[in-house]
């Protein structure tokens, strides 16, 4: 009998080894012949660490499983309380629409065989068939935009590094995933590396690139240890090398580890990082495309972009077109986060609310108070409050009310939040994140928190506070220093209330 | 001492400074084997990838990942991002820092923990969450951070 125990960081750090463990004791004492699979999450972390056994009805789960829970699910099996059904029918899975996270969980991450027994590399089979241009033609048709934040179009990207002229060109992934209330960087990483390395080969089809990097978090040892093993597999495999499964195209894979730095997270000062350097912004021009890594034509991109790649080239543009609304196309994973009751990943087509994911699939805060406000998008994302909750996941639809979709975490926030505390905080983590190139950002996130604690000791300063804001979004020289007003004015102008003068403690 | 270090960084420096950037992957290998990079590794970086001590120095300073003296025997990151705030974070950082008699960035008065902070370690589902020694470890409290610590004290 197969019985499935994640190896997810995050089952890991709700004690899936210790559950995995008891499995292998009690079957032992049982005399059962038990197959302990260590597969990927599904990313339904509210039910972590979430153990399947194979039946004959399929794969049934069982939630929030402890090590004392496993005995009792071996007796009583379907009437033990943890039983969830079979794990497809969860709701909370079963009303998703899993494009780029169809395999999360259900396979063995570092497995070929399961890999391609779920589709893995028919992506890369079809690319390798078509010219550079007729693939990165499938990616614009696909309407795929940045899903790292920027929403730039990915197609157009890859226009511009195909066109340029050299003789050696890059694929740089960036993971370096360090917005809070995300972490679905770290779930195909985790999970599923062959599909992020798969999409990155095909990029390296696209334009003519054959060397690609992998900026990966320090903060995700775990990840960092799957992706060495994945791209050595990848390469006795012949998916990677000199000639990728047999074909004139060579392409190679290096993980690079970062070293702590948020601002790494921006594409230029990532490439001055890898490039061993301090993580510096670059000003643009030149863009990373025509002048990028070593000064070389570069394809910077996030994991979710590459990783959404090969169900294109698999299924076909139209196929991932057909989701969404406007001109936000395709699936977003998004990451439910903070203070919620069933904390997860959710991959929905574009135009879900987020009424309905905070509280049809989060069910609401974990407190049980009632929601005040929701961060969308990492750091430098917009707080918004519950009147606007009926807004569309959308990348217009979030420019419109003042905020970003970021790369698609949202934290939640219940009434105990103070809104002053929050916006404080963003000018604080931009004094230390700032890499100090420019002066908005450097010296006026400090000026941000200075005045923002003379408003806490009484003085009247929110019109100093706006003005700063106003010098931080037009005059710096990247999104760092440029959205952190993000979530100090939506915290303004959303919740003045909570700007004003403070009891001493 | 001061021999090893130049050994080691000598051993590291002969397999890595061919790598295209090879300054990061160079400072992660000599604190992964020594747990920090010290000030003597500095000059010997620097005259093994033909760049200036400055330059060395301007890196490893920048990059929060990187210890410039000796750690704890283990290492205690407390996340200190919004998601794990909505959940208590910064609660529970105060009671790590009391517990373990340090500030950020300092060792616990036994010696035996550095306390860190850290900006999201992706636990955001399950917040807060805290890693010892590369161990993650989600849903943290203050009393279950104290058995925590209780069981790894050794």
């Amino acid at each position: 009998m197969k019985i499935y125990v994640p190896g997810d960081s995050g089952a890991l750090a709700l004690g899936a080894d210790r559950v995995a463990a008891a499995v292998e004791i009690e079957a032992t004492r049982k005399g059962i012949r038990a197959d302990l699979v260590r597969n990927g999450s599904r990313g339904l972390y509210w039910l972590e660490p979430m153990m399947e056994m194979e039946t004959e009805e399929g794969r049934v789960a069982y939630g929030s499983v402890s090590p004392r829970d496993v005995a009792p699910i071996f007796d009583l099996g379907k009437s033990h309380p943890r039983f969830l059904g079979r794990a497809e029918e969860i709701p909370y899975l079963k009303n998703q629409q899993r494009l780029t996270f169809s395999r999360s969980g259900i396979t063995v991450p570092l497995s070929i065989e399961d890999y391609i027994a779920n589709e893995g590399f028919s992506g890369l089979v079809n690319a390798l068939k078509m010219t550079g241009a007729a693939i990165v033609s499938a990616v614009t048709e696909s309407g795929l935009r940045g899903r790292g934040g920027a929403a730039f179009p990915t197609g157009i990207k890859w226009k511009t590094v195909l066109e340029a002229e050299s003789d050696l060109k890059y694929v740089v992934c960036n993971a370096d995933e360090g917005d809070s209330g995300t972490f679905s960087d770290r779930m195909v990483m985790e999970n599923d590396p062959f599909m992020l390395m798969e999409g990155m080969i095909i990029a390296g089809l696209a334009t003519g690139a054959s060397y690609g990097y992998i900026y990966v978090r320090s903060e995700y040892p775990h990840a960092c240890s799957t992706l060495l093993e994945a791209a050595e597999i990848l390469e006795k495999a012949g998916y990677l090398g000199e000639s990728v499964l047999d074909s004139d195209k060579s392409f190679h894979i290096e993980v690079r580890r970062a070293a702590g730095s948020y601002v790494c997270g921006e594409e230029t000062a990532m490439l001055e990082s890898m490039e061993g350097r301090r993580g510096i912004v670059r000003a643009k021009p030149p863009l990373p495309a025509i002048s990028g890594l070593f000064g070389k034509p570069t394809v910077i991109n996030n994991v979710i972009s590459f990783s959404a790649v090969p169900f294109i080239l698999a299924n076909g543009a139209e196929a991932y077109r057909n989701y969404g609304t406007g001109r936000s196309r395709g699936t977003l994973p998004i990451q439910l986060a903070g203070n919620v009751k069933h904390g997860g990943l959710i991959e929905r087509a574009f135009g879900v609310t987020l009424n309905e994911l905070i509280y049809e699939y989060g069910g609401g805060t974990a407190s049980g108070r009632p929601v005040r406000a929701v961060q969308v998008g990492g750091p430098l994302g917009a707080y918004i409050p519950e009147s606007l909750f009926d807004t569309q996941l959308d990348y217009e639809a979030f420019i419109k009310i003042g905020g970003t979709l970021g790369h698609g975490g949202i934290v939640v926030f219940d009434d105990s939040v103070d809104m002053m505390e929050q916006a404080r905080y963003a000018m604080e983590f931009c004094a230390i994140e700032s890499c100090g190139k420019c002066t908005p950002c450097r010296i006026g996130s400090v000026r941000g928190m200075e005045v923002i604690d003379g408003i806490a000791s009484g003085s009247q300063q929110i019109g100093l506070l706006r003005d700063l804001c106003d010098t931080m979004l037009n005059g710096s020289l990247c999104a760092m220093g440029g959205m952190t007003p993000y979530p100090v004015l939506s915290a303004l102008n959303h919740f003045p209330e909570d700007f004003a003068e403070r009891r001493k403690k | 001492m001061a021999h090893d270090l130049e050994g080691m960084v000598s051993h590291i420096l002969e397999e890595m400074h061919a790598l295209q950037g090879a300054m990061l992957p160079i400072l992660h290998a000599i604190q992964d084997s020594i747990g920090y990079v010290p000030e003597e590794a500095v000059p010997l970086v620097a005259k093994g990838l033909n760049v200036s001590r400055a330059e060395v120095h301007g890196v490893l300073t920048f990059y929060r990942h990187f210890r410039r003296t000796p750690p704890g025997k283990h290492v205690l990151q407390i996340c200190c991002a919004e998601s794990c705030q909505a959940m208590g974070a910064n609660r529970l950082a105060e009671h790590a820092k009391k517990a373990l008699g340090c500030d950020f960035h300092e060792l616990s008065r036994d010696g035996l923990f550095s306390l860190e902070p850290v900006y999201c370690l992706g636990q955001c589902a399950t917040s807060p969450a805290v890693m010892i020694d590369g161990e993650v470890h989600a849903r943290m409290n203050p009393e279950k951070l104290d058995r925590l610590l209780e069981g790894t004290e050794s």
